[in-house]
């Protein structure tokens, strides 16, 4: 198990003459917490959008090591017909997003089990029918949503409607909602966005919890450093759109060039 | 402080009154008569003034404080959606009751009004086609009329034809409309969804066009007859045709033309039935889930892993196939078809059930689906207005009330223990990717 | 000869087309800058028929005789006329929806649609009206028996809806309202925070819309002579096949499309089949938006997550 779960070759994004990301190249290790960071409009969402499927890039390749071996999101996201970002998760990557896309009229343990509508048997009729099979898999379905919902610290409010959480439960309930898709690498954009500060303590236990205790592979954009620097053993840095430094929290601190980046745009960011 | 308030109320009445004039002015003021006009200006003075008048009352509602209290209150009641709470009693006793009495109807009810409640039936499956599809799934369906068609005509000319009856229209109908919802869907639901609309907008006037104008085929303008309904063989016609057996003979009672639409209401109640069941399974269903998610956040359901083009082709067939369905019925109890049941405004009634039902709630677009067919035939004086008034409702609707008068419930969902018995292995994961 | 036939069919298809691209105008704008399609501007231009009719009605009964002063005058005021009805329909079923579901102005727009046919048949009665013939005539090509003609009604076609696109091309490229449009189509969210009225511009594009949907209204009903309260319903499809075929958004797109479209389906009235040329354009249309969802001048959208 020694190659890397995830692995970003020579990656080019293009928007007509816009130049998005130039050859970016890095990989995300298993079982770690890899964070993306860089200043604003450095292209890590971008990049990010690329990885979950959403975007094709214009150049290079995307290679996730999964369950099923080596695959390639590109050849994924333009397969005729069926192809689409969706396959995307289906072969093990999940996200959230930086403004919050929960289904807000629906409760909270439905969230979740919109996201396991892979597992949960799907056929119609076996549905209307009420079979004993169709039972035993919503059965699951529920019991691995409160699962997730009490990892999340969110088990009492299962039976609520999403849209009436507060904000910082609102960002947990995305993470258990992806996590209910059975992923091998999660990816979150900006989780930490809008949150106080005791709400990113919470948020920074629940991904090293993830992490050590699932096992999980973590890849995170996110702006707010000290929250990167606590919980990641790995950053990649981006600015206009390429790599400037990759290595150990330590490592990147330490590195001239991410500090001259920084210096540019934000000298709180840097200080954090 | 008063002439504070009062100058900008006196400014907007004169606005209103001002824009409304002119709307109503040349169109309801002045008539055409051939190249010539009536002059009925007082007549576009009255409604610019009453508008004027509904403007400035709102505005003084709005004013007051038990005003400003009464929309607070809509506002709060706005979103109009709660989970329940698991403790509810179940509704078993006062359906299967509702259900008694929806069966024995016709001893009751005369011939007039057993027409009415075929009538209004026909509506409920139809209001619930387009449901799926519009409440549930979020697509809006502008040309639902078309799968309509293609279920009465199938009986039409499949029994012209083929020699199909009814009930094997009944079974076939379902699915031809499922297929063409399927051709005429896959292609644009990639696409924003405003393009479905239009659509199959064009669609359901394609339809229309080429049943008018096919005059070989499917007889034009003038239509095609329909045949009546057989039962296990036996027909309903006074005398039966060659070898057949008329069911009054069979059973030896009087003849009555009233058993064929008996007939025909039951077995529409019985679908209706059915059809309700199967909707109110499908919202707790793994699949019907995924279209109020797709309503809610298609990019958030992508991300899921939901395929959401294939997803929202199934809402569309499905909603499509019942439109069918409730074709066969219309066909077999008018006896007969004709392009001029399958227009826009047939489009826009089911839309405005739907709507008036409150996008998605089954009970809220059954009793809309009553009210707007029973209405119109009490209130026949006011049958010209029925389109403006639908019309006034969607816009009402929209804008106070977009998710209907009925409050939408969710279920609730418990865990099958208590204590958390750790991660659940995603044994069928793997099976699936 | 079969050439004027041909030339017969390509004049007819021209000015149906700059008609289809007027009211493609109404379209693409409002779905640039609110990216919504306006149900009710189909209905719109159905009004905008009556009300050029009524108008020329009101200036014969005052004795206008005049044919050019007439044709301005009843322009100038259906434009008027229908401009507040565009701004009334924003007001009502756009405005208070703003922030709502996708879902809710979509079919408060129908509701408006069937408001105003239900409002005009009531109204006006549902029978066909007509106008009487202002200006007869042709420019004739060809000897007495083989011949194509363009009408000088056709040619007025042309021109007015030369000057009105004329128009429109200097409001929105080179005045202060247009600017801000542009600017708002570009980025709604930035322009409010730039200090544009948008909601203003939102109206100011419904206006716009209306009142050159008014212009093509007034010379359809000119052409044709007779009209009733469903016009709009057909008239809408095929001016939104017009503003996708040519890129929808794109003012030049929806002139381009128009005349296409014009020509495609008086070509296909002529050698094919005239009753179905209305399903001609619609299944236009589908395939369109299968093979080309962006048109001809449009670009494809990028979907931001």
């Amino acid at each position: 198990m020694t190659t890397p779960l995830l692995e970003i070759h020579n990656v080019t994004m293009r928007f007509g003459g816009i130049v998005a990301n130039r050859n970016v190249s890095f990989s995300v290790e298993r079982g770690a917490v890899t964070a993306l960071i860089g200043p604003n409009g450095a292209g890590k969402t971008t990049m990010f959008n690329c990885i979950t499927g959403f975007y094709r890039a214009s150049e290079g390749e995307i290679v996730l090591n999964g369950r099923d071996g080596p695959l390639d999101i590109g050849t994924l996201i333009t397969k005729p017909v069926t192809g689409g970002s969706h396959l995307v998760t289906r072969a093990g990557i999940a996200r959230t997003f930086q403004n919050i896309r929960l289904f807000k009229d629906m409760s909270v343990v439905e969230n979740l089990l919109v996201a396991q509508h892979l597992v949960t048997a799907n056929n119609l009729l076996s549905g209307v029918f009420r079979t004993p099979s169709f039972h035993r898999a919503e059965r699951e379905a529920v019991d691995r949503a409160y699962h997730w919902l009490r990892e999340m610290n969110l088990a009492d409010d299962a039976n609520r409607l999403a849209g009436e959480l507060p904000y910082g439960r609102q960002r947990r309930l995305e993470i258990a909602r992806a996590m209910c898709t059975g992923p091998t690498l999660i990816c979150l954009d900006e989780p930490a966005a809008g949150l106080n500060p005791s709400e990113t303590r919470e948020l920074s236990e629940v991904i090293q919890r993830l992490c050590t205790e699932h096992d999980q592979s973590v890849l995170v954009i996110e702006h707010d450093m000290a929250l990167v620097m606590r919980i990641s053993q790995h950053i990649v840095v981006l600015d206009h759109g390429e790599v400037i430094s990759d290595g150990t929290p330590e490592h990147v601190a330490n590195d001239p060039a991410v500090v001259a980046a920084y210096l540019g745009v934000s000298e709180e960011e840097v200080e954090a | 402080m008063q002439t504070n308030r009062l100058l900008p109320l006196f400014k907007q009445a004169l606005l209103t009154f001002t824009v409304s004039l002119i709307l109503f002015g040349p169109i309801s003021g002045l008539v055409l008569e051939g190249f010539s006009f009536r002059n009925e200006l007082t007549r576009a003075v009255v409604l610019a003034a009453i508008v004027t008048a509904g403007r400035v009352a709102i505005s003084l509602v709005q004013m007051t404080s038990l005003g400003q209290a009464l929309t607070r209150r809509m506002a709060d009641s706005g979103v109009g959606v709660t989970v329940m709470t698991g403790t509810e009693k179940s509704p078993v006793l006062i359906l299967a009751l509702l259900f008694v009495a929806g069966l024995s109807l016709p001893f009751f009810a005369d011939k007039y009004f057993l027409g009415i409640a075929i009538l209004a039936l026909i509506y409920c499956l139809l209001g619930l086609g387009l449901n799926i599809v519009v409440g549930l799934a979020g697509l809006l369906d502008l040309g639902f009329v078309a799968f309509y068609a293609v279920g009465a005509y199938l009986l039409a000319l499949g029994s012209q034809y083929l020699g199909l009856g009814f009930w094997g229209a009944l079974i076939i109908a379902p699915l031809l409309a499922g297929l063409f919802g399927m051709v005429l869907a896959f292609p644009v639901l990639k696409m924003h969804g405003d393009y479905l609309a239009i659509v199959t907008l064009g669609f359901g006037e394609i339809i229309r066009l080429v049943l008018n104008n096919w005059l070989d085929f499917t007889g034009g303008p003038n239509g095609a007859p329909v045949p009546a309904p057989t039962v296990f063989g036996l027909e309903f016609t006074r005398t039966a045709k060659q070898g057949g057996v008329s069911i009054h003979d069979y059973l030896g009672i009087p003849y009555s033309a009233d058993y064929k639409f008996w007939f025909i209401y039951l077995v529409l109640f019985l679908v209706v039935c059915l059809v309700i069941y199967a909707v109110e399974r499908l919202r707790v269903m793994p699949l019907g889930r995924m279209w109020e998610a797709l309503r809610e956040d298609e990019i958030a359901c992508r991300s899921l892993g939901v395929n959401h083009v294939f997803t929202k082709l199934t809402a569309f067939m499905l909603g499509a196939s019942t439109g069918g369905l409730a074709g066969v019925f219309f066909a077999v109890h008018q006896g007969f078809v004709n392009p001029t049941s399958f227009t826009f405004f047939e489009s826009a009634l089911i839309l405005a059930i739907v709507v008036l039902g409150g996008l998605g709630s089954t009970v809220g677009v059954i009793a809309a689906a009553l009210v707007l067919t029973i209405l119109p035939e009490l209130l026949r004086d006011f049958a010209e207005y029925r389109v403006l008034i639908f019309g006034v409702l969607m816009v009402v609707m929209m804008i106070w009330k977009p998710r209907g008068l009925v409050r939408i419930k969710r279920p609730a969902f418990f865990p099958s223990t208590t204590t958390d018995a750790g991660p659940l292995p995603l044994t069928a994961k793997a099976e699936v990717a | 000869m079969d050439v004027y036939i041909l030339l017969q069919q390509l004049f007819n298809g021209i000015t149906l087309g700059t008609i289809y691209g007027l009211i493609a105008v109404g379209y693409t704008m409002v779905y640039g800058v609110i990216r919504m399609i306006n149900f009710a501007h189909g209905d719109v231009y159905m009004v905008s028929a009556y009300i050029a009719a009524i108008t020329l009605a009101v200036l014969t009964f005052f004795g206008i005789q005049s044919a050019p002063f007439a044709l301005i005058s009843v322009l100038v005021i259906t434009c008027a006329v229908t401009a507040v009805y565009g701004w009334a329909i924003e007001r009502v079923a756009y405005r208070p929806l703003r922030g709502s579901t996708k879902l809710a102005p979509l079919i408060s727009a129908i509701g408006i649609s069937l408001m105003l046919q239900s409002y005009v048949q009531i109204s006006q009665g549902a029978r066909d009206q007509g106008v009487p013939t202002l200006i007869s005539g042709a420019f004739r090509f060809g000897d007495g028996v083989h011949f194509a003609q363009i009408t000088y009604m056709q040619t007025v076609i042309l021109f007015a809806s030369l000057i009105a696109m004329g128009i429109l091309t200097y409001v929105i490229n080179y005045t202060r309202i247009g600017r801000e449009c542009r600017a708002t189509q570009q980025n709604i969210r930035m322009s409010a925070v730039l200090g544009v009225n948008t909601d203003r511009i939102i109206s100011t594009v419904f206006v716009i819309g209306a009142a050159t949907a008014a212009v093509g209204g007034v010379l359809v009903t000119f052409n044709y002579g007779s009209f009733n309260f469903f016009i709009g319903f057909v008239m809408g499809i095929k001016a939104f096949t017009a503003a996708v075929l040519g890129g929808i958004g794109s003012l030049p797109g929806a002139v381009l499309g128009g005349i296409l479209l014009g020509l495609t389906e008086a070509l296909f009235a002529g050698y094919v089949s005239t009753d179905y040329k209305d399903v001609f354009a619609f299944a236009l249309l589908i395939t369109l938006l299968f093979f080309r969802p962006y048109g001809l001048l449009g670009r494809p959208e990028i979907q931001k997550v």
